[in-house]
């Protein structure tokens, strides 16, 4: 089967300009640099970066609405710049800092629009509603103006706008930004259960790790406009190896700790974090022989901490290259 | 078609719910209305007609005026349309399978069958039990007026998208918007009706498409001949510009949002 996107060499440039009229100062800003790399059906990955990185403008080129500089691209085998609306109809688009619905009018009116905008027959839309509105315990405010309702609600009201066409692939940008720990639970498991049971590819923009972890089977890391990495997660975790943490709780405060094998990162009273390059058992014995321990706790190093690795990598090697 | 009349329904019903609003824009109207009836009546106890106007066509033009300000909207306020691509919003505008130019035409025309209902009527009724108002003779007349205004709407709506559209070029439409508002108010004989400009003047700006909003059709509604020679002729000249116009709306849309660089993250 032919993979669902197909992205290739794709670049966007964007010119700005600065300053005052008449000394206006131009100057070309690469959002997104030679990237390749296709999702086939039933994929959920995750697309990653920090700030700035180029995520949104990757998805604003996969959903047609921004044209790319260079390379080649295909999202259900369509040219999304070319066939914007027509690609419109088969993919479900969220951002989540933006919404489709319809501010003043009870959330119940924009999803019923939907059924008109994707010409979807009244008893299809009808049910898809009935699950959706179950999934996503949309009921109890269905019938409240958007603009009464909270960020998580809003964004479960979007999510189910763009999905009741039952379309094959979800993007989503930053799904879950701003939203409180239970929403994001909601939509994660949300999320998951519509990949495995009606097999919809979801391509999510994110730098939630929290996201990545209960949902990305793979990921794809870009910093500075350049894809620095694709694979899966253990693989991520391999390619930058982080140490593993030893957080050590005295039983009075004191100074940095000085032993071999381990760091000290972070003092805060009597807890101090160890960076540990060595067997923790042999840390432990050599911090209990100098300090009195009350409490132990071994941190397995965080995604966060691994694309962080990434990223610093990716810049100092970049700067050996230009250097 | 479904999906704009079910977009048409939103408008309205969206429109519907600001309820204090279209109250305080009537009053605003009436007062207006009241006003500038009392001044032109001023004026014409020295003189009984100017260009062909008299007191009771003066007056009547005043109240329609008003009455069409709200849905025509040639004094603003702008479409949403504008701050959305401001904004970078308009990136949800074109993530729908649908074309913006027709989408925002459905949800204007919601917006302007509302205040249709209730600010215009209720406007040109606090006209009429307070002055005496001339009213079109006969249902051919009134048909005429009635085709009039709803082709004032459309070349309303057709001005205020093009406005937003220039958003796309110069992503800031406020200078637009300004500028917008003082020709639309003058241009359309909101501000003075354009018979009492002078003939040559006057008859020129009924030409521009500003007039098809307020003058055109208060011309039509009293029956006077206007540029183009009695209703027909301005029933013809509104729908020359309404269908230009939307002509252009489509074409620039094409090219604008082939251009376009949205917004924000
Ligand atoms: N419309 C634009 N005009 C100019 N620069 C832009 C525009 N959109 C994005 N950029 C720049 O492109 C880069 C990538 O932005 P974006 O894709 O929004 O990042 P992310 O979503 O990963 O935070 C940033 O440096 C940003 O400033
Ligand atoms: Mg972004």
């Amino acid at each position: 089967m032919s993979p669902i996107i197909e992205a290739q060499d794709l670049g966007r440039e964007f010119t700005v300009s600065s300053g005052r009229p008449l000394r206006r100062v131009r100057r070309t800003v690469t959002a997104v640099r030679d990237v390749t790399f296709s999702v086939a059906s039933g994929e959920i990955v995750g697309y990653l970066g920090p700030n700035g990185a180029g995520k949104s403008t990757t998805m604003k080129m996969l959903t047609g609405i921004l044209r790319p500089s260079r390379g080649r691209l295909r999202v259900t085998g369509l040219e999304p710049s070319r066939q914007r609306t027509r690609l419109a109809g088969r993919i479900g688009v969220v951002f989540g800092q933006r919404t489709t619905l319809w501010w003043d009018l009870p959330l119940r009116d924009s999803l019923a629009l939907t059924r008109h905008l994707y010409r979807v027959p009244a008893a299809d839309h009808a049910r898809r509603l009935a699950e959706l509105t179950e999934l996503l315990e949309l009921g109890p405010f269905l019938a409240t103006p958007v603009r009464q309702l909270s960020l998580g609600q809003r964004m479960r009201g979007d999510l189910t706008a763009a999905l009741l066409h039952a379309p094959r692939l979800l993007v989503l940008d930053e799904p879950t930004i701003g939203l409180d720990v239970v929403s994001k639970s909601t939509i994660r498991e949300f999320l998951l259960r519509l990949n495995s049971e009606q097999g919809t590819t979801i391509l999510l923009t994110t730098h939630d790790l929290g996201d990545v972890e209960r949902l990305c089977r793979r990921v794809m890391v870009i910093d500075h406009g350049r894809l620095a990495f694709d694979g899966d997660l253990s693989a991520l975790r391999a390619t930058a190896p982080s140490p593993r943490t030893l957080i050590v709780d005295l039983t009075a405060p004191a100074p940095p700790i000085e032993v071999a094998g381990a760091t000290a990162t972070r003092v805060e009273g009597p807890r101090q974090w160890l960076e540990l390059s060595a067997n923790p058992a042999e840390v432990i014995a050599a911090v209990s022989a100098t300090h009195r321990i009350a409490d132990l706790m071994l941190r397995e190093p965080e995604i966060e901490d691994v694309v962080a690795r990434l990223y610093r990598r990716e810049r100092t090697a970049s700067l050996g290259k230009d250097g | 078609m479904r999906l704009h009349l079910a977009v048409f329904a939103c408008g309205l019903r969206r429109y519907s719910t600001y309820r204090a609003a279209t109250f305080a824009g009537l009053v605003t109207n009436s007062v207006f209305g009241l006003i500038n009836a009392t001044i032109l009546l001023a004026v014409f106890a020295a003189r009984p007609e100017v260009n062909g106007y008299d007191a009771t066509d003066a007056v009547t033009q005043v109240f329609l005026a008003q009455a069409l300000l709200a849905p025509v909207a040639a004094f603003g306020p702008p479409l949403g349309l504008g701050e959305r691509v401001r904004s970078g919003e308009v990136a949800v505008d074109l993530l729908r399978p649908a074309h913006l130019a027709p989408w925002w035409l459905a949800h204007d025309l919601g917006r302007s069958a509302f205040s249709l209902l209730f600010r215009s009527l209720p406007t040109f009724a606090v006209g009429a039990l307070v002055f005496t108002l001339r009213l079109p003779q006969g249902p051919a007349h009134w048909g005429m007026a009635a085709v009039s205004v709803a082709l004032a709407m459309l070349v309303g709506f057709a001005l205020r998208y093009l406005y937003a559209l220039a958003g796309f070029w110069l992503l800031d439409t406020r200078g637009v918007n300004t500028a917008a508002a003082l020709l639309g108010s003058f241009c359309s004989g909101l501000l003075l009706p354009l018979a009492f400009f002078p003939d040559l003047l006057g008859s020129s700006l009924r030409l521009l498409p500003w007039a098809s909003m307020v003058q055109v059709p208060a011309d039509v509604f009293l029956g006077k001949e206007g540029v183009l020679g009695g209703p027909l002729g301005g029933l013809a000249l509104q729908a020359a510009w309404a269908a230009a116009l939307l002509w252009l709306c489509a074409a620039l849309t094409a090219r604008a949002t082939r251009r376009v660089v949205v917004q924000g993250g």
